[in-house]
C-alpha cells in the first residue's frame, strides 16, 4: 500500500509540477536583477528596465557586430512610429568589453538612435539572460516577464517583432 | 477498506499540498539555459598541407557546452558542462575531455551578494582584474572561490574576491597555480550626496587592489650554458585608481594601474615594476559622436602562474585601442595588445547627415571614420654592461612619453552607410592598415610590416518583406614585403552572396581568392557554402568548404572560425 501511495504521490507531483511549469513557460520567466551600467558608466540595476504597462524590447548588441547594428539601424528608421503606435520601449544592451565600452555612447548618439542604451562590459546580464551569439532579442511584457526571444537578424524580422508587440498589447497569444 | 480510504485521503491531501508548494516555488522560479555544439568533419586538403597523416584519424571533432541556471527568490545557481572530444583545430589540445568546469551558488539582496563557486568579475576596465569567458576563442579564466559584494550606502559598491583560476581541466592542488585575492571599491558621488542627484556633472571614483600568491622562493633560469638562480616574489600585487566624469555630452574615463615586480616567462624574468594608463575622452550629441583614446602599457602581463605564456591564467585584461573588424578581408590582420609594452592612441567620429536635406537626400547618410596607431615604447639599457631585458635584472628604463619608432599597428578606416529608396541599402568601407607581423605574431625579423589597402561594398536588396539578398565584394591589396623579409600572402579578392528568408532560413555562398600570392601554388580559392535554419532561439547551420582563420559573420551571427577544410555543423540554443 505504501508503495502505491508513493507512486501516486510521485506521479501526481510530477504531473502538477509539469503543469505549473508549462503555465510558467506560457507566462514567461521574470527578468533577472543584475547590476550593470547605464550609457554613461553609472550604476544601473536591470530591475529598473521598465516601461509603465507597455511592452519592452531588449536587444543585445555590440559595436563590432554587423548584424546587430543592422537590426538596430533598421528599427531606428521606424522606432518613432512604433513608440507612437504601441508605446513600446527598446533597451539596447551593449556587451562591448572594455576595449570598446567607451565607444558605445558616441556610436549610438552618432547613429541617432533613440533607444535606452545600457552597458554590460563583463557580460553579467548576458550570462543571466543566457545570451550566446548576438544579436539576441527579447520581448518582455508589462509584468516584467520574458515572453519571447530570438537570435540573429534577417531583413523583415523587425516586422515580425512589431506584430508581436501589437499582439501583446491586445492580450492575444503570441504563437 | 478503511485503511485504503485513509491512504487515499492522505494521498490527495499530500498531492494538494505538494502541488500548491510546487506552484508556489515555480511561480518564483526561473529556469534558463543555453547550449552550443560545433562539430567538424575534417577533410584532407593537400593545398593547405592537411593530409590523412596530419589529421591523424581525428577527422571528427566536437566542442560543446550546456549551461543551466536556476533562480528562486534571492538565490541563483548554475553550472556549465563542457565537452571537447577532441577539441576543434585551433583550440588548445589540453581542452580534450568533458566535465563541469563552472558552477556557482549565489545569494543576493540589495545590501549583500555572495557567490560561492566560479565567477566572472571585472574591476574598473579590467587592468587589475578581469575574468571572463569567450566560448568561440576557448578563453576562460574564471575564478573558483568566494566573492562578496556589499552596498553599505547608496552609491558605494565594495567587492572582494578570493580563489584560484581555471586552467583547462587541471584540478587545483599543491599550489600548482596562484591564489588570487582582490578588493575593489566604487564611489558614485551623485548617488551618495542628495543635492547632487540631478546635477549635470556626474562623478565616479574607484580603486582596486589585487594580490596573487605563488609558491616557490627561487627559480632556476637557463640561458645557454648558464643557470641563474633567481629569487621570486611570492606575492605580487597590482593596484589601480580610476575616474569616470560626465558633463552633459562629455565623458572622461581614465584608469592608472601599477604592478610591483613580477618576473615571469612573459617578461623573460625581469624585475621591473609594470604600469599602465588608459584615457578616454568623448563627446556626443544626436547625430554626432567623437571619441579619443590614449593608452600606455609597460610590462603589465599579470598571470597566476609564472611559467605560462599562452592565453590562460590571465588575472588582468589590457584593452586594445584598435577597432575590431569582422569582414573577411578587414579582419585578416587583427591586432592584439602587447603586454610587454606599447603606446597607442585612437580616434573615432560617427556622423549622421540628416534625412530630407540637400546632402542627406531622402534617407540620410551615416559615416564612421576611425584611426588608431600602436607603437612600441622606448626601452633604455640600465647601464653599459646590462643589455635591455636581461633576465634577473630590472630589465630597462622607459620614460612615460618615450614612444619607440617601432610601429606595431596602424589602421585608418571609414565606413559609409546609405539607404537607396526602401529596397536598397549599402555599406561601403575603406581601410588602410599597417600590421607588424613579427611583433604581433611573435616572429623574429621575418616578415616585417604588412601594408594593405582594403575596399568593401556590402549591398542589401530587400526583394519582398521577407526575402533579402546581400552581396559583399571585397578586395585587399598589400605592398610587397620589404627587402630581406619573407613575403606575405599578397592580394586577395572576396565575395559573398547571401539569401535570407525571414524568419527561418539563410543560404550563402562565398569565396576568398588569394590571387596575388607571390607563391603561385598558394593562389587558392577558399570556397564555402552555408545554410541555416533559425527557430526562435535555436539555430542550426551547416557549412562546407575551406575556412581561413578569422571572425566570420553569416546570416546574422558572428563567430570565430579556425582554419580548416571540411563540413561544419553548428547548433546553438537557449531557453
Amino acid at each position: 500500500m505504501k508503495k502505491l501511495l508513493l507512486t501516486v504521490l510521485v506521479f501526481t507531483t510530477i504531473t502538477l509540477a509539469g503543469v505549473a511549469q508549462e503555465k510558467q513557460a506560457a507566462s514567461g520567466r521574470p527578468l533577472p536583477k543584475v547590476d550593470i551600467k547605464d550609457i554613461a558608466g553609472n550604476p544601473f540595476n536591470t530591475s529598473n528596465i521598465k516601461n509603465g504597462n507597455k511592452p519592452i524590447i531588449i536587444s543585445f548588441w555590440a559595436t563590432w557586430c554587423k548584424p546587430c547594428i543592422k537590426e538596430l539601424t533598421t528599427i531606428a528608421d521606424v522606432y518613432g512610429d512604433w513608440v507612437e503606435e504601441t508605446g513600446v520601449k527598446l533597451y539596447a544592451v551593449s556587451i562591448d568589453d572594455p576595449r570598446s565600452t567607451n565607444q558605445v555612447r558616441p556610436l549610438a548618439d552618432g547613429k541617432n538612435w533613440e533607444y535606452s542604451v545600457l552597458l554590460d562590459p563583463n557580460g553579467d546580464f548576458k550570462r543571466a539572460m543566457n545570451v550566446g551569439p548576438i544579436p539576441h532579442t527579447f520581448l518582455v511584457d508589462s509584468t516584467g516577464r520574458i515572453v519571447w526571444q530570438h537570435t540573429s537578424f534577417s531583413e523583415g524580422a523587425e516586422l515580425e517583432l512589431i506584430d508581436l508587440v501589437r499582439k501583446l498589447n491586445k492580450g492575444e497569444p503570441l504563437n | 477498506m478503511k485503511s485504503f480510504i485513509r491512504i487515499a485521503v492522505l494521498a490527495v491531501a499530500l498531492v494538494w499540498v505538494s502541488g500548491a508548494a510546487a506552484q508556489n516555488i515555480l511561480d518564483n522560479t526561473g529556469i534558463s539555459g543555453s547550449m552550443q555544439v560545433d562539430g567538424v568533419y575534417y577533410r584532407p586538403d593537400d593545398k593547405l598541407g592537411i593530409t590523412d597523416s596530419t589529421l591523424d584519424g581525428k577527422v571528427l571533432r566536437m566542442n560543446g557546452f550546456t549551461e543551466v541556471n536556476y533562480s528562486w527568490r534571492n538565490f541563483t545557481a548554475g553550472m556549465r558542462f563542457e565537452a571537447y572530444l577532441p577539441p576543434l583545430l585551433g583550440y588548445d589540445p589540453q581542452y580534450e575531455g568533458a566535465g563541469v568546469p563552472y558552477w556557482f551558488v549565489n545569494y543576493k539582496t540589495e545590501f549583500i551578494e555572495v557567490t560561492a563557486g566560479n565567477f566572472y568579475e571585472q574591476f574598473g576596465n579590467g587592468m587589475t582584474l578581469r575574468t571572463y569567458q569567450e566560448w568561440t576563442l576557448g578563453y576562460d579564466n574564471s575564478i573558483r572561490g568566494i566573492r562578496v559584494k556589499v552596498t553599505p550606502y547608496k552609491g558605494i559598491a565594495l567587492k572582494g574576491v578570493w580563489g584560484y583560476q581555471r586552467y583547462y581541466w587541471d584540478p587545483y592542488k599543491d599550489h600548482n597555480r596562484g591564489i588570487v585575492k582582490g578588493a575593489d571599491a566604487d564611489f558614485y558621488l551623485n548617488y551618495m550626496f542628495k543635492g547632487l542627484e540631478n546635477s549635470k556633472v556626474k562623478l565616479g571614483l574607484g580603486g582596486s587592489f589585487v594580490s596573487d600568491y605563488q609558491t616557490g622562493k627561487t627559480l632556476d633560469y637557463v640561458i645557454g650554458d648558464d643557470i641563474y638562480t633567481l629569487t621570486m616574489p611570492e606575492n605580487v600585487s597590482n593596484c589601480g585608481g580610476r575616474i569616470n566624469l560626465n558633463i552633459g555630452g562629455f565623458n572622461l574615463y581614465s584608469e592608472y594601474v601599477y604592478k610591483i615586480n613580477d618576473p615571469s616567462a612573459m617578461n623573460h624574468y625581469i624585475y621591473k615594476p609594470g604600469d599602465g594608463l588608459y584615457l578616454n575622452l568623448s563627446y556626443s550629441q544626436k547625430g554626432l559622436g567623437i571619441s579619443g583614446q590614449m593608452k600606455r602599457i609597460d610590462n603589465m602581463s599579470y598571470k597566476s602562474k609564472r611559467s605560462v605564456t599562452n592565453n590562460m591564467l590571465n588575472i588582468n585584461y589590457l584593452p586594445s585601442v584598435t577597432k575590431e573588424h569582422t569582414y573577411y578581408l578587414a579582419s585578416m590582420y587583427p591586432y592584439a595588445t602587447q603586454p610587454t609594452g606599447e603606446f597607442g592612441f585612437a580616434g573615432q567620429v560617427t556622423y549622421s547627415i540628416k534625412k530630407n536635406t540637400k546632402v542627406g537626400g531622402k534617407s540620410g547618410w551615416n559615416i564612421v571614420a576611425n584611426y588608431s596607431q600602436v607603437n612600441g615604447i622606448g626601452k633604455d639599457a640600465l647601464n653599459d654592461t646590462t643589455p635591455v631585458g636581461q633576465p634577473g635584472s630590472l630589465g630597462y628604463t622607459s620614460s612615460f612619453f618615450d614612444i619607440s619608432d617601432s610601429l606595431y599597428y596602424r589602421d585608418f578606416n571609414i565606413e559609409v552607410t546609405k539607404k537607396f529608396g526602401k529596397k536598397w541599402k549599402g555599406i561601403f568601407t575603406y581601410l588602410n592598415q599597417a600590421y607588424n607581423r613579427d611583433v604581433v605574431e611573435g616572429h623574429k625579423n621575418e616578415y616585417g610590416i604588412v601594408y594593405s589597402n582594403i575596399a568593401i561594398a556590402d549591398i542589401t536588396w530587400r526583394m519582398t518583406a521577407d526575402y533579402a539578398l546581400r552581396w559583399e565584394i571585397q578586395g585587399l591589396w598589400s605592398k610587397k614585403a620589404e627587402k630581406g623579409y619573407e613575403d606575405n600572402t599578397g592580394d586577395w579578392a572576396a565575395s559573398l552572396l547571401e539569401l535570407t528568408i525571414n524568419p527561418h532560413w539563410f543560404f550563402a555562398v562565398s569565396d576568398q581568392w588569394n590571387y596575388g600570392n607571390p607563391n603561385e601554388a598558394m593562389r587558392l580559392h577558399y570556397f564555402n557554402v552555408n545554410a541555416g535554419y533559425t527557430y526562435n532561439t535555436t539555430r542550426i547551420a551547416i557549412a562546407y568548404g575551406r575556412q581561413r582563420e578569422g571572425i566570420i559573420c553569416v546570416g546574422g551571427v558572428c563567430r570565430y572560425v579556425p582554419a580548416s577544410t571540411g563540413v561544419t555543423l553548428t547548433v546553438t540554443s537557449s531557453f
